[in-house]
């Protein structure tokens, strides 16, 4: 399909999807709201709103927050997992005696952490972070591990005949096959996130994305709830497009990088 | 040691241990000896240990009894003196064909921009000198396979070990391949063991042919001395009468271990 025919296409979706919600909660039809605007609210007013944060400026704080939460989680996470899943990969025996124990945690619903994290870390942006980090942990956590161990025996005995050393082995062969699969994750990783300083935020804090919407619930403003999660999601999706680019760059070598993703 | 052969195999043994506890024994006392600068081929059914033979030459695998002699030196750990030419793609993914070259030199120590340098010219010689910012998944089979060779032959290894390298390549391909080899190994003469499964590529390629029995348990049970010329074309050198009588001669030996190699993969 060519490309602008897409656009018009996806872009029409949109229209459709407005324009019913638009119908059903400013007209009577039949004599009846279909949607009345105290629990759906109208496309107009949450538009208003999401001006509003804007035009005052309020939005820029809470996203920079969000923001910064996110890439602190992101960044701890990754660099977390990648060490531990390389120790275990390369240290089969360690990975055998911690292997129930990541698989417990791994198994915990992350959530059940955030007020434990709140109770020690405050309500500032760490406890957040640390919901985040656990998130992101596991998920570069397992990439790299099965990267480590999933290198092609070939290409191992190759490296090892053209006389690669251990430290060698670890830079030429071990690392970018880790790295390769820790960037497939990429998409997960970081909207996971996401995922964790947004969750944090709305369960209790004085700033960000998530409390922008917990605060509009908490007041029954439904348009405030819908414009929170109209700036949610195009945040991921911004970031969510600069993960592609960077995916594009990292793995060149890759036959299919970047194609074939939703 | 000056006259000590390149690779001398003592009654060499190699077993597995399978799951259940029981001894698989794949190799059984092979002796084979390739003299510097002799070009061997080694063929076989399928499956019956050429390439486990080969990763004890190389030092990957240990036997189970025998000695593998290197220069007159018993071999202890990996082979220093090898360059091995994998079966399978051994290229590294990450790596451009330039550096993919080039880090054999590197790991030895040369500094980055001399091994580049070399790597270069190595790319050239195999035919590909415009490709050296290519990753491997863009390269073709063929392209693929010039690359391993030139990644194993910039270190200038004495002895060459190859694993039916050509094997996943097309008939014309593996002429010209062939011949490549051929070329290049005329240059200085490294002792070459070449493993294959195709008789007509080995006889055409070698110095001597040795055919292995089926396995479990293969044994080395014939050893063909090559009467042809050098330098060969691979494929001029099909056309001569006295190929033919080898060729006659060899497969008559090697037919009964085919037959017996495809019973058991079949499981008849």
């Amino acid at each position: 399909m060519p490309r602008a025919q897409l656009l018009v296409l996806q872009v029409l979706v949109a229209v459709m999807a407005i324009g019913a919600w638009h119908l059903f909660s400013s007209y009577r039809i039949f004599g009846v709201v279909v949607l009345p605007p105290f629990f759906f609210s109208t496309p107009l007013d949450v538009a208003r709103q999401v001006v509003a944060w804007f035009a005052t400026g309020v939005i820029w704080k809470h996203l920079w927050v969000t923001l910064w939460e996110s890439i602190l989680a992101f960044v701890l996470g990754s660099i977390g997992g990648a060490g531990v899943g390389f120790w275990f990969a390369r240290r089969p025996r360690v990975a055998a005696v911690f292997d129930p124990y990541v698989k417990m945690i791994n198994a915990l619903p992350r959530v059940v952490l955030a007020p434990i994290f709140t109770l020690w870390l405050g309500l500032g942006i760490w406890s957040k972070v640390a919901l985040g980090v656990t998130l992101v942990f596991f998920i570069v956590f397992f990439n790299v591990y099965q990267g480590v161990k999933e290198v092609s025996p070939a290409v191992l005995a190759n490296a090892r005949m053209l006389g690669m050393n251990e430290r060698q082995l670890m830079r030429h062969v071990y690392w970018p096959s880790a790295l390769s699969w820790m960037f497939s994750s990429l998409h997960t990783s970081v909207g996971f996130a996401v995922v964790g300083a947004v969750v944090g935020e709305y369960l209790g804090s004085a700033a960000g994305l998530g409390y922008l919407i917990q605060q509009a619930e908490g007041v029954f403003d439904v348009a405030g709830v819908f414009a929170g999660m109209f700036v949610l999601a195009a945040f991921v999706v911004v970031i969510d497009a600069f993960v592609s680019l960077a995916e594009k760059r990292l793995l060149v070598w890759r036959p299919t990088a970047g194609e074939g993703k939703p | 040691m000056r006259n000590a052969p390149a690779v001398a195999l003592d009654d060499v043994t190699v077993a597995f241990r399978l799951g259940d506890g029981a001894a698989y024994t794949v190799i059984e006392r092979a002796r084979l000896t390739v003299d510097d600068g002799e070009f061997v081929a080694i063929v076989g059914p399928t499956g019956c240990g050429k390439s486990t033979l080969l990763n004890v030459v190389a030092g990957l695998l240990s036997p189970a009894a025998g000695r593998v002699v290197i220069y007159g030196e018993p071999l202890a750990a990996l082979n220093r003196r090898a360059g091995y030419l994998f079966q399978s793609d051994a290229l590294f993914p990450w790596k451009t064909a330039l550096e993919n070259v080039a880090i054999g030199l590197e790991t030895a120590g040369t500094p980055a921009r001399e091994a580049r340098a070399r790597a270069l010219e190595w790319l050239k010689r195999v035919g590909l000198g415009t490709f050296g910012d290519r990753y491997p998944h863009v390269l073709s089979g063929g392209q693929r396979k010039r690359v391993g060779l030139a990644q194993v032959l910039i270190r200038d290894p004495r002895i060459l070990l190859m694993d039916e390298p050509f094997g996943p390549l097309d008939a014309q391909t593996r002429q010209i391949m062939g011949n490549l080899l051929l070329d290049l190994w005329g240059a200085d003469r490294k002792a070459v063991l070449f493993v294959t499964h195709d008789l007509e590529e080995a006889i055409a390629l070698s110095d001597r042919v040795v055919i292995m029995s089926a396995g479990p348990a293969a044994r080395i049970i014939g050893d063909w001395r090559v009467p042809l010329a050098r330098p060969r074309d691979i494929a001029e050198v099909k056309l001569d009468p006295a190929f033919h009588a080898l060729h006659r001669d060899i497969w008559h030996r090697l037919k009964a271990e085919v037959v017996k190699g495809y019973a058991q993969v079949e499981g008849v």
